[in-house]
């Protein structure tokens, strides 16, 4: 049907970045998978990004206010919607199929330092994962990430846990307490 | 958004959500959803009274009187929901990791490491490998899953099923990406996973065991995961050298009419002018019929396909008419 045939564009749309990310006069600003620091598993970052990517927009804006230092967010890519198939594995845990695809968000910034942030989040909101990149820009930059982890980072983990225990309160008094009936007891 | 334009209508909402889904790109493929490190909002099984992690019933309308309730009439306040201290942190193994230790019920199965394959990218071909079939499953049509897992409940199928498990809850979803080189969680979507536990199966060289049926899907949604389990399983016949006589285990058959949305293409195809077509069939019958008076002779009658439902020949008939 209308999904099967219509010629959608996927995977090589990604590499585009490249030519945005190496400009003619071959300054290479931030390169995605070569040999930069970010490229190494960065579990600081990784974190980062992950608390970004679920925070909501209104936040990342008043947040941006008080920390981005009135820098300026150029947009190199997006933002722009596109779809992630979202993957299970047969029985939990054995060879993977695809289940869904899941609407996405994805944009890339650079600072006015030149440093370039990226962000892909659920959903179609593009103001999100706009200040979702500027923050991972400003992430790395060294003397803003104690500021950015502790005022984004930390708060946006503590209110997911916060979220999580609420739910998984509300989730506990349904537990079922087997127990016997005793009998000849009053 | 879809479902309000679509005023209720789900298949249409789908159908929508289908149209716009094709003029966006597709980024990525997430990592494999783990569903062992789900947040867990509801959590049953029917073989394990005292698993690891407990049965927590959740959001259900299982053990519920079936009254209807007046006050849903109007939109009044709704109680605070109860809630109480967890007793423990941390993810509930899968049922199916318990059993799987003792060696009673087959594994997940094999990771080979191969790209699943994707029906929205290529058209199903048969035999079809069962990646292929759960996605096909995931996608399909409740109502049409829940028909044909009853019907190997009813003996349509070899299934003497148990629910292993059913869990419901969010999931993190990770996507590897090559602008940071690292896997990142973008999200969580809210899934609904079904372990199926069924017959044992072995032979000279394996010892018998249980065999599972698997469901997973978005959302809240058991009936669905269930019934989509049951069907996986019947569909694994071949795998267990079992008989495929009954419509569940009929790969070609359950998975060319599982999407809802082509079925309704077809369907509704019907209201679609046929006037030329079925011009067609009256001047036939007339001639028939004319031919029939005349000689006489009810067995020179002509054979001819009159019968045959009109449109069958696909979109290109269709678009003569």
């Amino acid at each position: 049907m209308l999904d099967r045939h219509h010629p959608v564009v996927y995977t090589s749309r990604q590499y585009g970045l490249n030519q945005l990310l190496f400009p003619s006069d071959g300054k290479i600003m931030h390169r995605p998978d070569g040999p930069s620091t970010a490229s190494s598993p960065d579990p600081g970052r990784r974190r980062a990004v992950s608390a970004f990517a679920q925070a909501d927009a209104a936040f990342l804006r008043e947040a941006w206010a008080k920390l981005g230092g009135g820098r300026e967010i150029s947009p190199l890519r997006g933002p722009e919607s596109g779809l992630v198939m979202v993957r299970g594995r047969a029985g939990g845990g054995g060879a993977p199929f695809n289940l869904g695809e899941a609407s996405v968000t994805r944009a890339s910034v650079r600072l006015d330092g030149g440093t370039v942030g990226h962000s892909m989040v659920l959903g179609r909101d593009g103001t999100r994962a706009t200040y979702a990149a500027a923050f991972d820009a400003l992430w790395q930059v060294e003397a803003e990430r104690d500021d950015v982890e502790s005022h984004v980072v930390t708060v946006v983990e503590t209110a997911l846990a916060d979220a999580d225990r609420e739910r998984r309160s509300e989730t506990e008094a349904t537990r079922v307490d087997f127990f016997t009936m005793m009998r000849g007891e009053d | 958004m879809a479902v309000r334009q679509s005023r209720g209508d789900l298949i249409e909402a789908i159908f929508l959500i289908r149209a716009y889904r094709t003029t966006l790109p597709r980024f990525a493929a997430s990592r494999p959803i783990d569903t062992g490190k789900m947040l867990i909002e509801r959590r049953i099984s029917a073989t394990y009274k005292d698993l690891p992690g407990g049965q927590l019933l959740g959001p259900t309308f299982d053990y519920t009187h079936r009254l209807i309730e007046p006050d849903m009439a109007e939109d009044g306040a709704v109680p605070a929901p109860a809630s109480r201290q967890p007793a423990d942190d941390g993810p509930a193994p899968r049922v199916t990791d318990i059993l799987g230790d003792e060696a009673l019920i087959e594994g997940d199965g094999p990771d080979d490491g191969g790209e699943p394959a994707d029906l929205t990218r290529s058209p199903l071909a048969f035999p079809a490998s069962r990646d292929l079939r759960l996605q096909a499953l995931a996608r399909g049509d409740e109502g049409f899953l829940l028909g044909l897992g009853y019907s190997t409940q009813r003996g349509y199928g070899r299934t003497h099923p148990f629910v292993g498990e059913i869990r419901i809850g969010e999931v993190e979803v990770e996507v590897d990406l090559p602008e940071f080189g690292f896997a990142v969680t973008i999200g969580r979507v809210r899934v609904t996973e079904c372990q199926m536990v069924s017959q044992f199966t072995g032979s000279k060289d394996v010892p018998p065991k249980f065999t599972r049926g698997y469901g997973l899907v978005f959302g809240q949604l058991e009936r669905k995961a269930m019934a989509m389990s049951l069907v996986d399983r019947a569909l694994r016949a071949d795998e267990f050298d079992e008989e495929r006589r009954a419509p569940a285990q009929d790969e070609e058959f359950v998975l060319a009419h599982s999407d809802n949305v082509q079925a309704t293409g077809f369907v509704e195809h019907l209201k679609l002018p046929h006037y030329v077509d079925f011009q067609a069939e009256i001047e036939l019958l007339r001639r028939m019929k004319g031919e029939h008076g005349g000689a006489g002779s009810a067995d020179e009658a002509p054979h001819s396909d009159a019968g045959r439902p009109s449109g069958s020949g696909g979109a290109e008939e269709d678009a003569k008419t």
